[in-house]
Protein backbone atom coordinates (compact mmCIF):
# COMPACT_ATOMS: atom_id res chain seq x y z
CA UNK A 1 0.00 0.00 0.00
CA UNK A 2 3.19 2.07 0.24
CA UNK A 3 4.72 1.36 -2.31
CA UNK A 4 1.11 2.52 -4.35
CA UNK A 5 1.06 5.93 -2.67
CA UNK A 6 4.57 6.74 -3.47
CA UNK A 7 3.79 5.44 -6.96
CA UNK A 8 0.57 8.36 -7.34
CA UNK A 9 2.59 10.60 -5.71
CA UNK A 10 4.95 9.95 -8.58
CA UNK A 11 1.72 10.44 -11.17
CA UNK A 12 0.93 13.27 -9.22
CA UNK A 13 4.25 15.63 -9.42
CA UNK A 14 5.96 13.99 -12.53
CA UNK A 15 4.36 15.83 -15.17
CA UNK A 16 5.11 19.08 -12.95
CA UNK A 17 8.12 18.21 -12.50
CA UNK A 18 8.78 17.81 -16.52
CA UNK A 19 7.60 21.26 -17.12
CA UNK A 20 10.47 22.89 -14.44
CA UNK A 21 12.69 20.72 -16.15
CA UNK A 22 12.61 21.61 -19.83
CA UNK A 23 11.61 25.42 -18.57
CA UNK A 24 15.35 25.66 -18.33
CA UNK A 25 15.73 23.48 -21.70
CA UNK A 26 18.27 25.69 -23.70
CA UNK A 27 17.03 23.97 -27.03
CA UNK A 28 14.27 25.34 -29.10
CA UNK A 29 12.50 22.59 -29.23
CA UNK A 30 10.56 21.72 -25.91
CA UNK A 31 11.34 17.91 -26.68
CA UNK A 32 14.86 17.30 -26.46
CA UNK A 33 16.63 18.89 -23.87
CA UNK A 34 19.93 20.65 -24.88
CA UNK A 35 21.32 21.74 -21.30
CA UNK A 36 20.75 24.45 -18.76
CA UNK A 37 19.33 28.10 -19.55
CA UNK A 38 17.40 30.87 -18.34
CA UNK A 39 16.51 32.40 -21.55
CA UNK A 40 13.39 31.27 -21.81
CA UNK A 41 12.30 32.83 -18.85
CA UNK A 42 13.88 36.07 -19.88
CA UNK A 43 11.75 35.67 -23.64
CA UNK A 44 8.67 35.09 -21.67
CA UNK A 45 9.80 38.31 -19.53
CA UNK A 46 10.15 40.24 -22.45
CA UNK A 47 6.86 39.41 -24.46
CA UNK A 48 4.72 42.07 -23.86
CA UNK A 49 1.82 39.90 -25.27
CA UNK A 50 3.28 37.64 -22.05
CA UNK A 51 2.93 40.63 -19.69
CA UNK A 52 0.05 42.13 -20.41
CA UNK A 53 -1.74 38.67 -20.14
CA UNK A 54 -0.21 38.92 -16.69
CA UNK A 55 -1.38 42.06 -15.61
CA UNK A 56 -4.83 41.24 -17.17
CA UNK A 57 -5.10 38.52 -14.71
CA UNK A 58 -3.67 39.98 -11.66
CA UNK A 59 -6.63 42.50 -12.12
CA UNK A 60 -9.55 40.41 -12.86
CA UNK A 61 -8.12 38.18 -10.52
CA UNK A 62 -7.53 40.59 -7.56
CA UNK A 63 -10.93 42.79 -8.36
CA UNK A 64 -12.80 39.66 -8.52
CA UNK A 65 -11.61 37.94 -5.58
CA UNK A 66 -12.18 41.07 -3.27
CA UNK A 67 -15.98 41.76 -4.60
CA UNK A 68 -16.20 37.67 -3.50
CA UNK A 69 -14.88 37.59 -0.34
CA UNK A 70 -17.10 41.09 0.53
CA UNK A 71 -20.05 40.19 -1.19
CA UNK A 72 -19.66 36.38 -0.24
CA UNK A 73 -19.02 37.32 3.82
CA UNK A 74 -21.81 40.02 4.02
CA UNK A 75 -24.29 37.15 2.76
CA UNK A 76 -23.01 34.81 5.05
CA UNK A 77 -23.31 36.92 8.26
CA UNK A 78 -26.85 37.99 6.78
CA UNK A 79 -28.22 34.82 6.31
CA UNK A 80 -27.50 33.80 10.02
CA UNK A 81 -30.73 36.14 10.80
CA UNK A 82 -32.70 34.80 7.81
CA UNK A 83 -34.89 31.70 8.30
CA UNK A 84 -38.27 30.28 6.52
CA UNK A 85 -38.70 30.05 2.36
CA UNK A 86 -36.40 33.03 1.65
CA UNK A 87 -33.50 31.30 3.14
CA UNK A 88 -34.34 28.09 1.28
CA UNK A 89 -34.58 30.13 -1.82
CA UNK A 90 -31.04 31.51 -0.95
CA UNK A 91 -29.51 28.20 -0.34
CA UNK A 92 -30.92 26.54 -3.69
CA UNK A 93 -29.78 29.23 -5.76
CA UNK A 94 -26.16 29.54 -4.15
CA UNK A 95 -25.84 25.12 -5.15
CA UNK A 96 -26.99 26.25 -8.58
CA UNK A 97 -24.31 28.85 -8.53
CA UNK A 98 -21.78 26.34 -7.49
CA UNK A 99 -23.16 23.08 -9.65
CA UNK A 100 -23.64 24.64 -12.78
CA UNK A 101 -20.59 23.73 -14.99
CA UNK A 102 -18.46 26.88 -15.84
CA UNK A 103 -19.04 26.29 -19.43
CA UNK A 104 -22.64 27.26 -18.79
CA UNK A 105 -22.06 29.83 -17.25
CA UNK A 106 -19.36 31.22 -19.80
CA UNK A 107 -21.84 30.66 -22.70
CA UNK A 108 -25.01 32.11 -20.84
CA UNK A 109 -23.15 35.39 -19.08
CA UNK A 110 -22.08 35.54 -22.92
CA UNK A 111 -25.51 35.48 -24.64
CA UNK A 112 -26.84 37.65 -21.97
CA UNK A 113 -24.95 40.32 -21.96
CA UNK A 114 -24.11 40.47 -25.25
CA UNK A 115 -27.96 40.51 -25.86
CA UNK A 116 -28.35 43.06 -23.35
CA UNK A 117 -25.72 45.09 -24.14
CA UNK A 118 -27.05 45.32 -27.68
CA UNK A 119 -30.20 46.87 -26.32
CA UNK A 120 -28.39 49.25 -24.37
CA UNK A 121 -26.12 50.80 -26.75
CA UNK A 122 -29.10 51.13 -29.54
CA UNK A 123 -30.39 53.22 -26.88
CA UNK A 124 -27.91 55.06 -25.90
CA UNK A 125 -27.52 56.05 -29.50
CA UNK A 126 -30.56 57.19 -29.78
CA UNK A 127 -30.48 59.55 -26.94
CA UNK A 128 -26.91 60.24 -26.85
CA UNK A 129 -26.50 64.04 -28.07
CA UNK A 130 -22.35 64.03 -29.61
CA UNK A 131 -21.59 61.99 -32.52
CA UNK A 132 -19.93 58.63 -30.68
CA UNK A 133 -22.05 57.43 -28.32
CA UNK A 134 -20.43 55.29 -25.22
CA UNK A 135 -20.54 51.57 -26.06
CA UNK A 136 -20.85 48.48 -23.27
CA UNK A 137 -18.87 45.64 -24.68
CA UNK A 138 -17.23 42.47 -23.54
CA UNK A 139 -13.96 43.19 -21.15
CA UNK A 140 -12.72 43.13 -17.97
CA UNK A 141 -16.27 44.09 -16.35
CA UNK A 142 -17.73 40.93 -17.68
CA UNK A 143 -14.93 38.63 -16.45
CA UNK A 144 -14.71 39.91 -12.94
CA UNK A 145 -18.36 39.90 -13.09
CA UNK A 146 -18.54 36.47 -14.21
CA UNK A 147 -15.95 35.27 -11.99
CA UNK A 148 -17.49 37.09 -8.84
CA UNK A 149 -20.28 34.76 -9.76
CA UNK A 150 -18.97 31.44 -8.69
CA UNK A 151 -16.22 32.37 -6.55
CA UNK A 152 -19.05 34.48 -4.23
CA UNK A 153 -20.98 31.20 -3.39
CA UNK A 154 -17.66 29.57 -2.72
CA UNK A 155 -16.72 32.19 0.05
CA UNK A 156 -20.60 31.85 1.19
CA UNK A 157 -20.04 28.27 1.42
CA UNK A 158 -16.92 28.50 3.61
CA UNK A 159 -17.70 31.46 5.82
CA UNK A 160 -21.28 29.93 6.73
CA UNK A 161 -19.18 26.75 7.98
CA UNK A 162 -17.06 28.93 10.00
CA UNK A 163 -19.65 30.14 11.55
CA UNK A 164 -21.73 27.25 11.96
CA UNK A 165 -18.79 26.22 14.71
CA UNK A 166 -18.49 29.59 16.09
CA UNK A 167 -19.41 30.17 19.74
CA UNK A 168 -22.55 32.34 19.80
CA UNK A 169 -22.21 32.79 23.90
CA UNK A 170 -19.01 35.16 23.10
CA UNK A 171 -21.60 37.44 21.01
CA UNK A 172 -24.04 37.10 23.25
CA UNK A 173 -21.01 38.47 26.27
CA UNK A 174 -19.92 41.28 24.08
CA UNK A 175 -24.06 42.41 23.74
CA UNK A 176 -24.35 42.06 27.27
CA UNK A 177 -20.91 44.31 28.00
CA UNK A 178 -22.83 47.14 26.08
CA UNK A 179 -20.63 46.95 22.99
CA UNK A 180 -22.62 48.35 19.87
CA UNK A 181 -22.92 45.90 17.18
CA UNK A 182 -20.32 47.04 15.01
CA UNK A 183 -18.15 46.90 18.34
CA UNK A 184 -19.54 43.24 18.46
CA UNK A 185 -18.76 42.45 14.87
CA UNK A 186 -15.19 44.07 14.86
CA UNK A 187 -13.87 43.06 17.99
CA UNK A 188 -15.50 39.46 18.41
CA UNK A 189 -16.92 37.87 14.86
CA UNK A 190 -14.56 39.64 12.45
CA UNK A 191 -11.30 37.86 14.63
CA UNK A 192 -12.79 34.32 14.48
CA UNK A 193 -13.88 34.90 10.67
CA UNK A 194 -10.70 35.89 9.54
CA UNK A 195 -9.11 32.43 8.86
CA UNK A 196 -12.53 31.56 6.74
CA UNK A 197 -12.76 34.98 4.91
CA UNK A 198 -8.59 34.54 3.87
CA UNK A 199 -9.01 31.04 3.01
CA UNK A 200 -12.21 32.32 0.50
CA UNK A 201 -10.15 34.88 -0.85
CA UNK A 202 -7.30 33.16 -1.74
CA UNK A 203 -9.05 30.29 -3.15
CA UNK A 204 -11.24 32.91 -5.17
CA UNK A 205 -8.14 34.25 -6.39
CA UNK A 206 -6.63 31.32 -7.39
CA UNK A 207 -9.67 30.39 -9.21
CA UNK A 208 -10.40 33.26 -10.96
CA UNK A 209 -6.48 33.45 -11.86
CA UNK A 210 -6.69 29.84 -13.34
CA UNK A 211 -10.12 29.97 -14.63
CA UNK A 212 -9.51 29.34 -18.45
CA UNK A 213 -13.12 28.15 -19.58
CA UNK A 214 -15.47 31.28 -18.33
CA UNK A 215 -13.08 33.98 -19.28
CA UNK A 216 -12.59 32.13 -22.60
CA UNK A 217 -16.46 33.52 -23.34
CA UNK A 218 -16.86 36.29 -22.19
CA UNK A 219 -13.21 37.95 -21.91
CA UNK A 220 -13.91 39.78 -25.74
CA UNK A 221 -10.94 41.21 -27.35
CA UNK A 222 -8.83 41.08 -23.44
CA UNK A 223 -6.05 38.29 -22.53
CA UNK A 224 -5.61 36.55 -19.71
CA UNK A 225 -2.88 34.47 -18.52
CA UNK A 226 -4.59 30.90 -19.29
CA UNK A 227 -6.08 32.65 -22.21
CA UNK A 228 -2.41 33.28 -23.58
CA UNK A 229 -1.12 29.83 -22.89
CA UNK A 230 -4.11 28.07 -24.44
CA UNK A 231 -3.51 29.77 -27.65
CA UNK A 232 -0.04 29.48 -27.26
CA UNK A 233 -0.41 25.46 -27.00
CA UNK A 234 -2.42 25.69 -29.95
CA UNK A 235 -0.37 27.46 -32.41
CA UNK A 236 2.66 25.57 -31.09
CA UNK A 237 4.60 23.69 -28.06
CA UNK A 238 7.34 26.56 -26.86
CA UNK A 239 9.43 26.12 -23.96
CA UNK A 240 8.46 29.89 -23.12
CA UNK A 241 5.03 27.74 -21.79
CA UNK A 242 7.08 26.09 -19.58
CA UNK A 243 8.84 28.71 -17.99
CA UNK A 244 5.29 30.81 -17.66
CA UNK A 245 4.06 27.57 -16.43
CA UNK A 246 6.54 26.77 -13.92
CA UNK A 247 6.26 30.62 -12.67
CA UNK A 248 2.64 30.66 -12.06
CA UNK A 249 3.28 26.82 -10.47
CA UNK A 250 5.60 28.69 -8.14
CA UNK A 251 3.61 31.38 -7.35
CA UNK A 252 0.59 29.40 -6.60
CA UNK A 253 2.74 27.30 -4.23
CA UNK A 254 3.50 30.30 -2.36
CA UNK A 255 0.16 31.81 -1.88
CA UNK A 256 -0.88 28.09 -0.82
CA UNK A 257 1.76 27.94 1.52
CA UNK A 258 1.12 31.82 2.64
CA UNK A 259 -2.71 30.97 3.58
CA UNK A 260 -1.88 28.12 5.56
CA UNK A 261 0.48 29.25 7.61
CA UNK A 262 -2.18 32.75 8.22
CA UNK A 263 -4.38 30.03 9.17
CA UNK A 264 -2.71 28.04 11.60
CA UNK A 265 -1.19 31.53 12.94
CA UNK A 266 -5.01 32.84 13.27
CA UNK A 267 -5.58 29.24 14.95
CA UNK A 268 -3.13 29.57 17.61
CA UNK A 269 -3.56 33.13 18.50
CA UNK A 270 -7.13 32.17 19.18
CA UNK A 271 -5.89 29.54 21.06
CA UNK A 272 -3.40 31.68 23.23
CA UNK B 1 -40.51 55.54 24.00
CA UNK B 2 -41.06 52.66 25.57
CA UNK B 3 -39.53 49.65 25.93
CA UNK B 4 -41.10 47.55 23.54
CA UNK B 5 -41.06 50.79 20.97
CA UNK B 6 -37.06 50.65 21.68
CA UNK B 7 -37.17 46.42 20.43
CA UNK B 8 -39.56 47.15 17.83
CA UNK B 9 -36.94 49.92 16.16
CA UNK B 10 -33.87 47.71 16.98
CA UNK B 11 -36.01 44.90 15.09
CA UNK B 12 -36.34 47.09 12.18
CA UNK B 13 -32.93 48.49 11.99
CA UNK B 14 -31.85 44.86 11.96
CA UNK B 15 -34.16 43.62 9.40
CA UNK B 16 -33.41 46.77 7.29
CA UNK B 17 -28.94 45.44 8.41
CA UNK B 18 -30.02 42.01 7.34
CA UNK B 19 -31.40 43.35 3.21
CA UNK B 20 -28.59 45.83 2.74
CA UNK B 21 -25.69 43.05 3.85
CA UNK B 22 -27.97 40.78 1.09
CA UNK B 23 -27.71 42.83 -1.49
CA UNK B 24 -24.87 42.75 -3.53
CA UNK B 25 -24.76 38.74 -3.33
CA UNK B 26 -28.59 39.00 -4.59
CA UNK B 27 -28.09 41.49 -7.29
CA UNK B 28 -25.13 39.09 -8.40
CA UNK B 29 -27.64 35.54 -8.51
CA UNK B 30 -30.48 37.64 -10.48
CA UNK B 31 -27.87 39.42 -12.90
CA UNK B 32 -25.42 37.16 -13.65
CA UNK B 33 -27.51 33.49 -12.80
CA UNK B 34 -30.98 33.59 -12.91
CA UNK B 35 -31.04 35.87 -16.39
CA UNK B 36 -28.62 34.69 -17.83
CA UNK B 37 -29.84 30.80 -17.35
CA UNK B 38 -33.62 32.24 -18.00
CA UNK B 39 -32.04 33.73 -21.89
CA UNK B 40 -30.30 30.58 -22.47
CA UNK B 41 -33.94 28.38 -21.58
CA UNK B 42 -35.56 31.27 -24.01
CA UNK B 43 -33.00 31.17 -27.08
CA UNK B 44 -33.00 27.34 -26.99
CA UNK B 45 -36.87 27.50 -28.54
CA UNK B 46 -35.65 30.37 -30.72
CA UNK B 47 -34.14 30.63 -34.32
CA UNK B 48 -30.52 30.93 -35.62
CA UNK B 49 -29.97 34.86 -36.88
CA UNK B 50 -28.69 34.71 -40.98
CA UNK B 51 -25.53 36.43 -39.83
CA UNK B 52 -25.39 34.05 -36.22
CA UNK B 53 -26.55 34.71 -33.37
CA UNK B 54 -30.47 34.92 -32.52
CA UNK B 55 -33.46 35.49 -33.78
CA UNK B 56 -36.67 35.67 -31.88
CA UNK B 57 -39.34 32.72 -32.58
CA UNK B 58 -40.80 29.54 -31.09
CA UNK B 59 -39.65 26.15 -32.38
CA UNK B 60 -38.61 22.87 -30.80
CA UNK B 61 -36.35 22.25 -34.29
CA UNK B 62 -33.01 22.89 -32.30
CA UNK B 63 -34.58 19.67 -29.17
CA UNK B 64 -35.03 18.25 -32.47
CA UNK B 65 -31.64 18.60 -33.54
CA UNK B 66 -29.95 17.04 -30.69
CA UNK B 67 -29.21 13.55 -32.20
CA UNK B 68 -27.00 15.66 -34.49
CA UNK B 69 -24.66 15.90 -31.71
CA UNK B 70 -24.86 12.38 -30.27
CA UNK B 71 -20.64 12.01 -30.90
CA UNK B 72 -20.45 14.70 -28.04
CA UNK B 73 -23.14 13.31 -25.99
CA UNK B 74 -21.84 9.59 -26.05
CA UNK B 75 -18.29 10.60 -25.43
CA UNK B 76 -19.03 12.55 -22.22
CA UNK B 77 -22.02 10.02 -21.28
CA UNK B 78 -19.46 7.56 -21.84
CA UNK B 79 -15.93 8.80 -20.51
CA UNK B 80 -17.77 10.82 -17.27
CA UNK B 81 -18.54 7.98 -15.78
CA UNK B 82 -15.26 5.88 -16.61
CA UNK B 83 -13.23 8.32 -15.44
CA UNK B 84 -15.32 8.78 -12.05
CA UNK B 85 -14.77 5.33 -11.65
CA UNK B 86 -10.74 4.99 -12.15
CA UNK B 87 -10.38 8.01 -10.28
CA UNK B 88 -12.62 6.24 -7.10
CA UNK B 89 -10.47 3.23 -7.36
CA UNK B 90 -7.40 4.91 -7.91
CA UNK B 91 -8.15 7.52 -4.91
CA UNK B 92 -9.36 4.74 -2.38
CA UNK B 93 -6.29 3.16 -1.57
CA UNK B 94 -4.29 6.50 -1.12
CA UNK B 95 -7.40 7.86 1.03
CA UNK B 96 -7.25 5.22 3.18
CA UNK B 97 -3.59 4.57 3.62
CA UNK B 98 -3.59 8.37 4.86
CA UNK B 99 -6.37 7.99 7.28
CA UNK B 100 -5.41 4.72 8.66
CA UNK B 101 -1.91 3.93 8.24
CA UNK B 102 -0.04 7.30 8.50
CA UNK B 103 0.92 8.60 11.68
CA UNK B 104 -0.47 11.96 12.81
CA UNK B 105 3.27 13.73 12.79
CA UNK B 106 3.04 13.22 8.69
CA UNK B 107 -0.11 12.78 7.35
CA UNK B 108 -1.09 16.79 7.14
CA UNK B 109 2.00 17.27 4.84
CA UNK B 110 1.18 14.20 2.92
CA UNK B 111 -2.49 15.72 2.50
CA UNK B 112 -1.56 18.83 1.49
CA UNK B 113 0.87 17.25 -0.89
CA UNK B 114 -2.37 16.03 -2.73
CA UNK B 115 -4.29 18.93 -2.52
CA UNK B 116 -1.25 21.33 -3.85
CA UNK B 117 -2.08 20.08 -7.75
CA UNK B 118 -5.65 20.54 -7.75
CA UNK B 119 -4.58 24.28 -6.85
CA UNK B 120 -2.12 24.60 -9.57
CA UNK B 121 -2.56 25.63 -13.12
CA UNK B 122 -4.90 23.15 -14.38
CA UNK B 123 -3.96 24.08 -17.66
CA UNK B 124 -0.38 23.71 -17.19
CA UNK B 125 -0.73 20.52 -15.77
CA UNK B 126 -3.31 19.08 -18.24
CA UNK B 127 -0.53 20.42 -20.99
CA UNK B 128 2.69 18.49 -19.55
CA UNK B 129 0.52 15.21 -21.22
CA UNK B 130 0.60 16.60 -24.35
CA UNK B 131 4.36 16.13 -23.78
CA UNK B 132 4.08 13.13 -22.21
CA UNK B 133 1.96 11.08 -24.26
CA UNK B 134 3.21 12.86 -27.33
CA UNK B 135 5.18 11.96 -30.54
CA UNK B 136 8.18 11.79 -28.32
CA UNK B 137 7.53 10.87 -24.87
CA UNK B 138 5.88 7.03 -23.96
CA UNK B 139 5.20 6.27 -28.02
CA UNK B 140 9.43 6.77 -28.77
CA UNK B 141 10.17 4.80 -25.45
CA UNK B 142 7.76 1.41 -26.45
CA UNK B 143 9.05 1.95 -29.88
CA UNK B 144 12.90 1.86 -29.07
CA UNK B 145 11.90 -1.35 -26.70
CA UNK B 146 10.96 -2.76 -29.79
CA UNK B 147 7.01 -3.01 -29.38
CA UNK B 148 6.41 -0.90 -32.18
CA UNK B 149 4.27 2.02 -33.15
CA UNK B 150 1.66 3.08 -30.36
CA UNK B 151 -0.44 6.47 -31.22
CA UNK B 152 -1.42 7.92 -27.13
CA UNK B 153 -2.25 11.23 -27.30
CA UNK B 154 -5.82 11.97 -29.34
CA UNK B 155 -7.44 8.60 -28.19
CA UNK B 156 -9.71 8.12 -25.20
CA UNK B 157 -7.04 6.25 -23.19
CA UNK B 158 -5.19 9.96 -23.03
CA UNK B 159 -8.36 12.11 -21.95
CA UNK B 160 -9.23 9.69 -19.59
CA UNK B 161 -5.43 9.68 -18.22
CA UNK B 162 -5.87 13.32 -18.35
CA UNK B 163 -9.17 13.00 -16.38
CA UNK B 164 -7.82 10.95 -13.74
CA UNK B 165 -4.34 13.52 -13.81
CA UNK B 166 -6.52 16.29 -13.41
CA UNK B 167 -9.33 14.99 -10.66
CA UNK B 168 -7.76 13.01 -8.59
CA UNK B 169 -7.16 15.00 -5.77
CA UNK B 170 -10.60 16.00 -5.36
CA UNK B 171 -11.90 12.18 -4.98
CA UNK B 172 -9.01 11.62 -2.28
CA UNK B 173 -9.89 14.12 -0.53
CA UNK B 174 -13.21 13.30 0.83
CA UNK B 175 -13.14 10.18 0.84
CA UNK B 176 -9.90 10.87 3.64
CA UNK B 177 -12.01 13.22 6.21
CA UNK B 178 -15.16 10.12 5.95
CA UNK B 179 -12.28 7.25 6.59
CA UNK B 180 -10.59 9.99 9.30
CA UNK B 181 -13.47 10.42 11.16
CA UNK B 182 -14.02 6.41 11.19
CA UNK B 183 -13.60 5.00 14.85
CA UNK B 184 -10.54 2.64 14.48
CA UNK B 185 -12.20 0.77 17.52
CA UNK B 186 -14.47 -0.97 15.51
CA UNK B 187 -11.18 -2.22 13.18
CA UNK B 188 -10.14 -3.62 15.69
CA UNK B 189 -13.53 -5.47 17.03
CA UNK B 190 -13.99 -6.81 13.64
CA UNK B 191 -10.69 -8.31 14.20
CA UNK B 192 -11.10 -9.66 17.62
CA UNK B 193 -14.59 -10.87 16.11
CA UNK B 194 -12.41 -13.43 14.11
CA UNK B 195 -13.23 -11.33 10.54
CA UNK B 196 -10.62 -11.60 8.02
CA UNK B 197 -8.98 -8.20 6.92
CA UNK B 198 -11.41 -8.55 3.63
CA UNK B 199 -14.19 -8.95 5.43
CA UNK B 200 -13.35 -6.22 7.97
CA UNK B 201 -13.17 -3.94 4.64
CA UNK B 202 -16.35 -4.89 2.87
CA UNK B 203 -18.46 -5.23 6.28
CA UNK B 204 -17.20 -2.29 8.08
CA UNK B 205 -14.60 0.42 6.95
CA UNK B 206 -16.24 0.14 3.27
CA UNK B 207 -20.36 1.32 4.74
CA UNK B 208 -18.48 4.09 6.67
CA UNK B 209 -17.33 5.91 4.14
CA UNK B 210 -19.85 5.36 1.96
CA UNK B 211 -20.28 9.14 2.33
CA UNK B 212 -17.04 10.33 1.23
CA UNK B 213 -17.23 7.75 -1.49
CA UNK B 214 -20.62 9.40 -2.74
CA UNK B 215 -19.57 13.30 -2.20
CA UNK B 216 -15.75 12.57 -4.01
CA UNK B 217 -17.63 10.61 -6.92
CA UNK B 218 -20.73 13.75 -7.35
CA UNK B 219 -18.37 16.38 -7.37
CA UNK B 220 -15.75 14.65 -9.96
CA UNK B 221 -18.54 13.42 -12.26
CA UNK B 222 -20.46 17.15 -12.18
CA UNK B 223 -17.29 18.64 -13.25
CA UNK B 224 -16.59 16.01 -15.81
CA UNK B 225 -20.02 16.47 -17.20
CA UNK B 226 -18.92 19.88 -18.10
CA UNK B 227 -15.28 19.60 -19.11
CA UNK B 228 -13.78 21.37 -22.00
CA UNK B 229 -9.99 21.88 -21.79
CA UNK B 230 -9.00 18.13 -21.14
CA UNK B 231 -10.48 16.79 -24.65
CA UNK B 232 -9.77 19.60 -26.32
CA UNK B 233 -5.97 19.51 -25.45
CA UNK B 234 -5.54 15.43 -25.27
CA UNK B 235 -8.53 14.28 -27.47
CA UNK B 236 -7.41 16.48 -30.26
CA UNK B 237 -10.59 16.87 -31.92
CA UNK B 238 -11.06 13.22 -32.25
CA UNK B 239 -12.47 13.03 -28.56
CA UNK B 240 -14.70 15.81 -27.69
CA UNK B 241 -16.99 16.16 -25.29
CA UNK B 242 -20.65 18.33 -24.85
CA UNK B 243 -18.31 21.16 -23.59
CA UNK B 244 -16.51 21.15 -26.77
CA UNK B 245 -19.39 20.81 -28.79
CA UNK B 246 -20.62 24.19 -26.89
CA UNK B 247 -17.73 26.16 -27.58
CA UNK B 248 -17.68 25.27 -31.68
CA UNK B 249 -21.47 26.25 -31.39
CA UNK B 250 -21.39 29.34 -29.63
CA UNK B 251 -17.68 31.19 -30.82
CA UNK B 252 -17.32 28.92 -34.35
CA UNK B 253 -20.61 28.61 -35.90
CA UNK B 254 -22.19 31.25 -33.59
CA UNK B 255 -25.48 28.86 -34.08
CA UNK B 256 -26.84 30.42 -29.80
CA UNK B 257 -30.17 28.83 -30.40
CA UNK B 258 -29.20 25.50 -31.03
CA UNK B 259 -26.09 25.86 -28.49
CA UNK B 260 -28.53 26.83 -25.84
CA UNK B 261 -30.54 23.85 -26.41
CA UNK B 262 -27.37 21.42 -26.19
CA UNK B 263 -26.54 23.76 -23.02
CA UNK B 264 -30.52 22.95 -21.71
CA UNK B 265 -29.82 19.21 -22.26
CA UNK B 266 -26.04 19.11 -20.72
CA UNK B 267 -27.70 20.55 -17.05
CA UNK B 268 -31.12 18.17 -17.66
CA UNK B 269 -29.16 15.33 -17.69
CA UNK B 270 -26.82 16.35 -15.07
CA UNK B 271 -29.47 16.80 -12.78
CA UNK B 272 -31.25 13.43 -13.59
CA UNK B 273 -27.80 11.37 -13.36
CA UNK B 274 -27.13 12.99 -9.77
CA UNK B 275 -30.78 12.98 -8.54
CA UNK B 276 -30.53 8.95 -9.97
CA UNK B 277 -27.19 8.43 -8.06
CA UNK B 278 -28.46 10.07 -5.34
CA UNK B 279 -31.23 8.46 -4.55
CA UNK B 280 -29.73 4.86 -5.73
CA UNK B 281 -26.67 5.43 -3.42
CA UNK B 282 -29.19 6.53 -0.20
CA UNK B 283 -29.54 4.28 1.85
CA UNK B 284 -32.69 3.96 4.59
CA UNK B 285 -31.87 5.90 7.44
CA UNK B 286 -28.89 7.62 6.29
CA UNK B 287 -28.48 11.18 6.32
CA UNK B 288 -28.70 13.76 3.22
CA UNK B 289 -25.24 13.64 1.68
CA UNK B 290 -24.04 17.44 1.58
CA UNK B 291 -22.02 18.32 -1.36
CA UNK B 292 -19.18 20.49 0.31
Amino acid sequence: MRAYAIAVYIFLYAPVALIVLFSFNSGLNASDFRGFSTEWYGKAAANPFVMGAVVNSLIIAGTSATLATVFGTMAALALQRVHGPLRTLFDGVTYVAIMVPGIVIGISTLIALVTVFDLVNAGLAGIWPGATPPQLGLGYGSIIAAHTLFTMALVIVIVRARLAGMDRTLVEASADLYSTPWGTFRQVILPQLLPAVVAGFMLSFTFSFDDFVIAFFVAGSKTTLPIYVFASIRRGVTPEINAIGTVVLAVSLAMLLGSQFLLRRGRKTQAA
Amino acid sequence: MTASDNIAAAERRGRVITAALLAPSTLWFLLLLLLPLAVVVVFSFGERHPAGGYQAGFTFENYLNLPARWAAFRNTLVLAPIGTAICLLAAYPLAYWLAVKVGPQRRLLLLVLVIVPFWTSFLIRTYAWIFILGGRGIPAVIEWLGFGDVRLINTPFAVLVGIVYGYLPLMVFPIFVSLERLDKRLLEASHDLGAPPLRTFLQVTLPLSAPGVITGSMLVFILLMGEYLIPALLGGGKVFFIGNALVDLFLQSRNWPYGSAVAVALVLLMLVTVTLYLRATRRPGSRDVSLI
